[in-house]
């Protein structure tokens, strides 16, 4: 399911600069270069992704984004991207303001964890969510912040920030269906383009 | 200093070539060389198309023995461990070129040759260089060769700093600059380590202000205690600790003895520094530090690393090691910086490793494999006609 990248592709402008935080092994990137002439950089610091960069020619930095974006001048990229790591930044407000600095705009995705399953898990199992998406045991996972579709809109609200498009991704029927309607409980991955 | 595994392929044998070059080397500091000798060394095969090229920068003390060993000789090149076939700078797909530049003292024009004006040795009287005056005696091997495209300038420490001026000097010859544990200038303790070292040199009674050679004398406890010196910083404490402690070679500190003492690690440096002089010349030593001391990547580009870096076109590998503190990783993430602003493809990586500075000759897998997959990528690019690059 690549329904996030092909959303993204919609809202990057051809020729243009973007800064991929978290980039994994580039596969966002790589197709980013390959269908939109992006000039495009990827944050990591997993030594075997980064080296999948490499091999495939996408630019790679390594740099832990915990450690600060400081290295990045204001407005020195057109689309600052970040997908499926903002649950898994310490402070995911000043990474958000971070990337509303460095980029004109910017586009996150992120799990809703308002989605109707992860709730019926908690709810029924009485434990913490393992899902396909969300595939950690609590005490291993990298998701430090699991935050809903409604928390979102709600921080963006109090910070001033400006939503551009939003998209909200469901694989199964009904929830394809449902999602427009109920979009707190029926979206698995949202989509956010955003801007100051 | 390299351990290769059974497993390791070889170049194998292989000889060193002189070429004099006959075209005129006007240098950085005005003089000009009417004449020079360049020796070098190749591994793999030139391809049709002549682009298949890659050039090896060495560093202060290195020469062009990066590879393979000499009939009869067990200790393989510096690089052995990087170049050869299968190896991430692979003499299957690549010509690798590995030259010892002028200045130093491995067969090329240098301070040990003599002055065609006076007939006498150079000695310190050899001009003083700039990296610039390597990359263009560089340029002229190249043309040597017949190759008008490198596919990659390699180098670390100096020799990065040669592959980054490749790229601003003659931006449409290299297709990629690959930058190992390097600097767009040195720091301030850098330069001091680089003046402690000549002062030694120079306090050394046999230096005969650099016309030593003339007297039949040579500095060499100047030269072993200057290389004592650099030693130092291109270990890390981590690794001097591991490697040596506080074990000693000789006597005991426990038994009350007025035996002597000494620890591993002044046995070591010691041999370290007698080893290199019995096989470096002094003034070039002193000229190639100060050449590292004058380096500013970014003085003629009214010191904006990012308006130099726009003049290059070719793609950037950078790469640093984590207890390098002599070309601290800060000093390489400043490089990749420079050239994202400059919106150059660049890729920097930070490799983990406790051997400091000489990390960058060492064995380790993060960097055969980073350097492995840049390479293969640059290789698989070289059947499309120059220009189109990869």
């Amino acid at each position: 399911m690549n329904q996030d990248f092909d959303i993204i592709h919609d809202w990057i402008t051809p020729s243009t600069r973007v800064l991929d935080l978290g980039c994994g092994d580039g596969a966002l990137l790589l197709s980013l270069q390959q269908k939109h002439n992006i000039l495009g950089y990827g944050l990591e610091v997993d030594p075997q992704a980064i080296n999948q960069c490499i091999a495939r020619g996408v630019n790679v930095i390594e740099q832990d984004l915990n450690k600060g974006l400081t290295n990045f001048a204001d407005g020195s990229f057109d689309t600052v991207v970040m997908t499926q790591a903002l649950q898994a930044m310490r402070l995911p407000h000043l990474v958000l303001d971070e990337m509303l600095r460095i980029g004109r705009e910017c586009i996150i995705t992120f799990p809703n964890f308002g989605y109707w399953r992860t709730r019926a898990y908690l709810n029924f199992r009485g434990r913490m969510p393992v899902t396909k998406q969300l595939a950690y045991q609590w005490y291993d996972t990298p998701n430090i912040h699991f935050f809903t579709y409604a928390d979102f809109e709600t921080l963006c609200v109090e910070r001033n920030i400006n939503i551009l498009h939003r998209q909200c991704i469901a694989e199964h029927f009904p929830d394809t269906k449902l999602k427009s309607l109920w979009p707190n409980l029926f979206t698995q991955t949202a989509v956010y383009h955003l801007s100051r | 200093m390299l351990s290769d595994s059974p497993t390791d392929q070889s170049i194998g044998i292989v000889t060193s070539q002189t070429v004099n070059i006959k075209q005129p080397l006007k240098l950085a500091c005005g003089l000009v060389l009417e004449t020079h000798n360049l020796v070098y060394e190749t591994y793999g095969e030139l391809n049709s198309l002549k682009s298949n090229g890659i050039l090896l920068c060495h560093a202060l003390s290195g020469d062009h023995h990066a590879a393979g060993f000499y009939a009869g000789d067990s200790k393989p090149g510096w690089w052995d461990h990087y170049v050869g076939p299968g190896k991430p700078i692979d003499t299957d797909k690549f010509f690798v070129v590995s030259l010892n530049n002028i200045g130093s003292c491995f067969g090329s024009t240098g301070p040990t040759s003599i002055n065609p004006d006076t007939g006498k040795l150079w000695g310190a009287d050899f001009p003083s260089l700039r990296a610039r005056d390597w990359v263009e005696s560089q340029k002229m091997l190249m043309e040597h060769l017949g190759i008008d495209c490198w596919a990659a300038v390699i180098g670390g420490s100096l020799g990065g700093m040669q592959a980054m001026r490749w790229s601003l000097e003659h931006p449409d010859k290299l297709l990629n600059a690959v930058v190992i544990a390097s600097s767009m200038k040195l720091t301030a303790q850098n330069i001091a380590f680089n003046e402690i070292a000549r002062r030694a040199i120079k306090s050394d009674p046999d230096f005969c202000d650099g016309h030593y050679l003339e007297q039949n004398k040579a500095p060499l406890r100047g030269l072993a205690l200057a290389r004592m010196i650099g030693h130092v910083t291109y270990l890390s404490d981590e690794l001097m600790g591991q490697k040596f402690g506080r074990q000693l070679r000789i006597g005991d500190l426990i038994d009350k003895s007025n035996d002597p003492i000494e620890f591993q690690i002044e046995s070591y440096l010691n041999y370290q520094g007698d080893k290199f002089s019995d096989s470096f010349d002094a003034n070039s030593y002193i000229l190639i530090t100060k050449m590292l001391d004058y380096f500013d990547l970014s003085r003629e580009y009214n010191n904006d690393p990012v308006a130099a870096f726009a003049h290059a076109q070719c793609d950037f590998l950078v790469m640093a090691f984590s207890s390098d503190w002599r070309f601290a990783p800060q000093r390489s993430r400043e490089i990749t910086d420079a050239l994202m602003s400059a919106g150059k493809s660049v890729s920097y990586i930070e490799i983990e490793s406790d051997k400091g500075h000489d990390a960058f000759l060492l064995p380790n897998d993060r960097y055969e494999q980073a350097l492995g997959s840049y390479l293969s990528r640059v290789a698989d690019g070289l059947n499309a006609p120059l220009g189109d690059g990869q």
